[in-house]
């Protein structure tokens, strides 16, 4: 357990994000953004066990996992701002981020999106006979998706390699969850005959030891195993969300991840330097992400046309009007 | 050379390919035991323990699943009961298995095949007989293919299990039982490729799958009354062999497009328009399109027959367009 790089996995999702709220405020990010703020401590304690083989699927929600497990934050950045540099040349924005370098099989515009991609890259490593695991992330209101269900069902029977990790930060968009799910959550997962443990997700570390707990299960080769981290996000559902339908007092439930974490680690004795520094390299670190993303050239709108396939096709100009 | 059925060229595709390519496997619902609804699998979960797949009914994960397990490296092949199923997992096609690879920039492969059986037979009714190609080619995304011939049968799908991309792969249910030539050995009908099956002077027929039959009949029938129509077969649909459709079309200045899917927004009519924006001047008939009417596919057999397109329909088709001065 490496303390310390808790810490700058924590401090790096939020400084990404408190840049990329600002950059949008200011119109430079187009399209719109979902900021991860508030439930760092999910990624970053899932992820620090990722390995080299994994793969993992993420949400709309998704910049804090694609940081955690280390895509680079100027390409990504630079991907948010849609320029050609970007890790996916500027086709698909903050929703949409892949980096298979990295095992990111993509953030998903659609709500439970990569649940069934997540269960059928554990059927792929299981079938090549890989090492491998899937984490698997979603959020509460993925689980009214048919395909949330199915999944679970099929990982399950074919006991592949999946962690599935629900972020219940209590909203589907603004509708809340005990307001449009009748089934409880651990009872639902336990019919599946799938191991279930819930976790305070603001604390890093007994989320990085649920993990723990769970993948020695997963990687032994015994199925699936199942995830509940009970979060918040501290932002909107979106930047610019009103958030009527939420009081102020129901954050008191959740301490932000990284105030909690810092205070531990002094108390634990790391020095105020080591985190200073730390914090102080992070910041270069993203400054040079932002610098790099504003400097970077627009695509070429030639490259519209280009990456549908892998294989060329005949070039007929009409079809490309 | 020998003859053999279309079921049996599906089959010998797809065992060659498992044999040939660790890599490929097929998944589907009642596919291993039983061998597919139409059993033209029987046998193979034997000869390739562990790489056919029964699953449960759940058509938008077993998409979305064959998708992420063609994102880590295997080439899986999905076979969906019956064309009209596909509905059920629309996300999992468009939103991501036709869009991952663009939406990336590039940097997913995804080397999925999709084979799904199409069309009306037997009064199998709304539910079990339509035919949806338009939808695929309409989205951006997938390789279509159709094939017409046990021949390309084989040789269609063998070259999409080995293609990059995924390729949705419609068969006629009323094609399993037709028997054709096949060479022994390797057979490999290149994607995106048409081909002339008849040579003809006075007007093109354009048309795939079970409706290509259709205009074979139909040209010999017109032969006898001294009319020579030229039959294409499209096999692939995207990408269209635009090459040899503008080439066929100017040679004959005629052009009939034929299909089972619907006639309104079907495939016909984005040929039909840009045949007219391409050879306006060469044309010396306006480009006529036979489809289905736009009703959901009818039970009763003589309602059924009313709404899919018959050998009579292309016959009349042939004719108004042979009539135009």
């Amino acid at each position: 357990m490496n303390r310390v790089e808790f810490y700058r996995t924590l401090y790096r999702i939020r400084r990404f994000e408190e840049r990329v709220e600002a950059l949008f405020r200011a119109g430079k990010i187009p399209g719109f953004v979902h900021l991860y703020i508030g439930q760092e401590a999910v990624a970053a304690g899932v992820l620090a066990h990722y390995r080299p083989g994994d793969y993992l699927t993420s949400t709309h929600r998704g910049h804090g996992h694609a940081l955690a497990v280390g895509v680079e934050p100027g390409s990504m950045m630079a991907e948010l701002f849609g320029r050609s540099t970007g890790v996916c040349r500027g086709k698909g924005g903050s929703m949409h981020l892949f980096d298979p370098r990295r095992g990111m099989l993509g953030a998903n515009g659609i709500v439970a999106g990569g649940i069934p991609i997540a269960v059928g890259a554990g059927l792929g490593l299981r079938l090549k006979g890989k090492e491998g695991v899937v984490f698997c992330f979603f959020g509460d209101g993925a689980t009214g998706r048919g395909v949330f269900h199915e999944g679970l069902n099929l990982a399950a029977l074919w006991k592949l390699p999946v962690l599935f990790v629900l972020e219940n930060n209590l909203y589907a968009s603004t509708t809340g969850f005990a307001e449009s799910h009748a089934f409880h959550m651990e009872a639902l997962v336990g019919a599946y005959g799938i191991p279930y443990r819930a976790v305070n997700g603001q604390d890093v570390e007994a989320v990085y030891l649920a993990t723990e707990e769970l993948l020695q299960v997963v990687r032994a080769g015994g199925g699936p195993a199942f995830l509940e981290a009970r979060t918040y996000r501290f932002k909107g559902h979106y930047v610019g969300d009103p958030e009527r339908y939420r009081k102020r007092e129901e954050a008191k439930g959740f301490p932000d991840p990284l105030v909690l974490y810092r205070e531990r680690l002094l108390a634990l004795g790391v020095s105020e330097t080591t985190l200073k520094s730390l914090e102080e390299s992070e910041e270069r670190l993203l400054d040079q992400a932002v610098e790099f993303a504003e400097a970077s050239p627009w695509p070429d709108p030639a490259e519209a046309l280009e990456d549908l396939f892998a294989e060329p096709t005949r070039n007929y100009p009409w079809e490309g009007a | 050379m020998r003859e053999i059925t279309f079921a049996e060229a599906t089959r010998e595709a797809m065992e060659e390919e498992m044999a040939r390519d660790p890599r490929v496997f097929l998944m589907g619902e009642d596919i291993a035991k039983q061998g597919g609804v139409f059993g033209q699998f029987r046998g193979l979960a034997e000869r390739f323990p562990g790489r056919v797949l029964d699953t449960p009914i759940s058509e938008p994960t077993l998409v979305g699943a064959t998708l992420g397990a063609s994102l880590v490296g295997t080439r899986p092949v999905l076979d969906i009961h019956f064309a009209d199923f596909l509905l059920l997992a629309m996300d999992e096609l468009i939103n991501q298995a036709a869009s991952l690879r663009y939406m990336s920039g590039g940097r997913l492969q995804v080397p999925l095949v999709i084979r799904a059986p199409d069309g009306a037979l037997r009064s199998a009714g709304a539910h079990h007989s339509k035919s949806l190609e338009a939808l695929f080619l309409h989205l951006p995304g997938f390789k279509v293919v159709a094939p017409a011939t046990p021949k390309d049968a084989k040789g269609l799908l063998k070259s999409a299990i080995r293609s990059e991309d995924p390729v949705l792969y419609l068969e006629h249910k009323a094609l399993y039982s037709r028997k054709g030539p096949v060479p022994e050995g390797e057979v490999l009908t290149p994607l995106g490729q048409a081909e002339v099956l008849r040579e003809g002077r006075d007007l093109t027929l354009l048309s795939y799958s079970l409706t290509l039959h259709k205009c074979l009949e139909a040209a010999g029938l017109l032969e006898a009354e001294g009319i020579f129509a030229e039959v294409v077969d499209l096999k692939t649909l995207y990408p269209l062999d635009w090459d040899t459709v503008l080439a066929s079309a100017a040679k004959t200045g005629r052009v009939v497009v034929a299909h089972e899917t619907w006639r309104f927004l079907g495939p016909g009519a984005e040929i039909a328009a840009t045949l007219e924006e391409k050879l306006w001047s060469r044309l010396k008939a306006p480009v006529h399109r036979v489809g289905a009417a736009h009703v959901p596919i009818p039970f009763s057999p003589p309602l059924e027959k009313r709404v899919i397109p018959q050998v009579a329909d292309i016959l009349k088709a042939a004719k108004e367009v042979m009539a135009w001065r």
